[in-house]
């Protein structure tokens, strides 16, 4: 199981445990503000974009080329950033917050 | 007359798909107080479709991995789903609508996202072949899952090799069916890309093995036993033990016409996808809509119209007053390579192909102008091209068409414009 915390724009904060599925089918089947996942989970929308943590950055992998150079369609993109739909939860990733960037 | 309040107010959306779906929730984050009535023939619960014909059909998964929502968040928003359910009928001056079962319901707004079906042509048995199905419904795909289930070494007959044809031959090609792909026109993809990517993916598909056929027209099926012939008039003929219709799609306009809607193509919406009823809005496949950046009509199959289109919706209701202007964007996913295009190719007369050094040798760009204008690009595992091209054709930047031909050099924004303030 890992825990995971979202943090909306509208600063609400969200935690949900999950063992398995993408950080993003966690937080659609939450409903959670700013996460939309229209392209359904391929790298192809960029509508799951959140920034990472500082703190927890060493915990999550780098970003694919792929899903690197989507990054770059939203203006808000920083060192920080990830497409959510490409984050495979485990248990790596548990205590993670993540900062929802729309 | 007595004037309703907001929170009295109903607004029904007919079509619970990616239009229709995103309507309502969109509806409600732009504080629409009143009822929210979304209705669908389908009875399940609203999914995403363009997995169907790729994760969904290849790994089986369960459907609750596609819905669109989360089942509880339509409780959560207040949204009424009334699923299983058909609209029969319009009446636009009574502002009421009537389902298939007699019933009906009042509105003060109405979204029409009826989206499209399949086409089926008119071929001899094609509506007697009982292995015989078209991809655009979940019930569609559990469908040819349950025909090749039971068969040992199940072969499939695919008729039409666009998008969705292609999607399909290669799910199903990787769970072992051997695939035929049979195409009216001389290439691939004819109606909607460049010869330049019908070859491409032609050798992709022969590659894994897809039996690719051009120039094939279906006159015919027969069914002998549990096998069908697919036969062509040219005499050629295919053994299927599943036979799948991917010859493109017709817009579920007929409801709108009969309400007396301007329909021309699709339903003709204005830039705030409003019908030519002030209280009516139409969003996705089904419209027929003027594209700003392009300047003509257009009838757009993907999710990025239906999302963006919906979102205008809401806000548009809600009185508000956004106008739609986004930019095309499809994706198509096959094997390991991923299409990417942005934009609208139709009147190019300029096409550059820049591939870039790769290990898979499959990693390369299309770009369509018009003179100098960049209006389109398709890119295949290039992720890069197609995010500069869309900030491109967004900006109207001027580029360098002879920087963008030397595959030396690097592919950015930078290069692309600087070399064109130095000349
Ligand atoms: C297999 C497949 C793969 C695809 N892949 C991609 C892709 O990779 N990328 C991409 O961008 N797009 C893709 N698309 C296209 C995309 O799915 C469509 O553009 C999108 O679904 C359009 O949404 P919509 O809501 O406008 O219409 P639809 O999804 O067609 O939904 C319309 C809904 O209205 C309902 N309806 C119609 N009339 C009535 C009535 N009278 N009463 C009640 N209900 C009614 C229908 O049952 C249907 O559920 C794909 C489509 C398919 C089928
Ligand atoms: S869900 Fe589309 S890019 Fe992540």
């Amino acid at each position: 199981m890992a825990k995971i915390t979202f943090i909306t724009r509208d600063q609400q904060a969200i935690t949900l445990e999950a063992s398995s599925g993408s950080v993003m089918e966690l937080a659609v089947q939450n409903s959670v503000s700013g996460i939309d996942g229209d392209c359904g989970g391929v790298c192809s929308c960029a509508t799951c974009h959140v920034h990472v943590a500082p703190k927890d950055v060493s915990k999550i992998g780098a970003p694919s080329e792929i899903e690197q150079d989507m990054l770059e369609l939203d203006d808000n993109a920083n060192e920080y950033s990830r497409l959510c739909c490409q984050m495979e939860i485990s248990e790596e990733l548990d205590g993670i917050v993540l900062n929802v960037a729309h | 007359m007595s004037h309703t309040t907001a929170a009295q107010q109903t607004c029904i959306v007919i079509g619970a798909s990616h239009g229709g779906v995103n309507v309502a929730f969109s509806l409600r984050k732009e504080g629409w107080k009143g009822r929210i009535i979304l209705i669908d023939r389908d009875p399940n619960y609203p999914y995403h479709r363009p997995p169907l014909s790729k994760t969904y059909l290849l790994n089986e998964r369960d459907p609750q991995k596609i819905l669109l929502k989360p089942v509880p968040s339509y409780l959560e928003q207040d949204i009424t789903l009334h699923l299983g359910v058909e609209v029969s009928q319009i009446d636009k001056e009574q502002h009421v609508v009537t389902l298939s079962d007699g019933s009906t319901l009042h509105y003060d707004k109405l979204v029409l996202a009826l989206g499209a079906r399949p086409i089926i042509p008119p071929i001899a048995g094609i509506d007697t072949a009982s292995n015989l199905f078209a991809v655009r419904t979940l019930a569609d795909i559990d469908g040819i899952r349950n025909t090749i289930k039971v068969i040992e070494k199940p072969r499939a007959v695919i008729i039409g090799g666009g998008y969705i044809g292609l999607e399909t031959a290669a799910s199903l090609t990787k769970i072992g069916v051997e695939v035929t792909v049979l195409e009216r026109e001389d290439r691939l993809l004819a109606r909607v890309t460049t010869p330049y990517m019908s070859e491409f993916f032609n050798t992709l598909h022969s590659q894994h093995g897809v039996a690719i056929h051009t120039g094939k027209n279906v006159t015919s099926i027969n069914q002998e036993n549990s096998t069908s012939w697919v036969q062509c008039s040219d005499g050629s003929q295919y053994s299927a033990d599943v036979i799948i219709v991917g010859v493109g799609i017709k817009v579920n306009q007929e409801l709108a016409q009969e309400a007396g809607l301007h329909v021309d193509n699709g339903i003709v919406v204005d830039t705030c996808a409003r019908t030519s009823d002030e209280h009516i809005y139409a969003v996705g496949d089904c419209t027929y809509h003027h594209n700003p950046l392009y300047d003509r009509y257009v009838r757009l199959e993907s999710v990025q119209n239906a999302v963006d289109q919906a979102k205008v919706v809401a806000a548009a209701i809600t009185k508000k007053q956004p106008s739609y202007n986004a930019i095309p964007w499809f994706w198509s996913d096959q094997y390991d390579i991923k299409l990417q295009m942005v934009g609208l190719s139709a009147g190019h007369n300029t096409i550059i192909t820049r591939h870039e050094p790769d290990a898979s040798g499959h990693k390369f760009s299309v770009w369509y102008f018009l003179n100098e204008r960049l209006l389109a690009v398709d890119t295949v595992n290039h992720a890069k091209a197609y995010v500069l091209a869309t900030k491109i054709i967004k900006g109207a930047i001027k580029i360098d068409q002879n920087t963008l031909m030397d595959e030396q050099v690097d592919l950015t924004l930078e290069h692309l414009i600087n070399a064109n303030t130095d000349s």
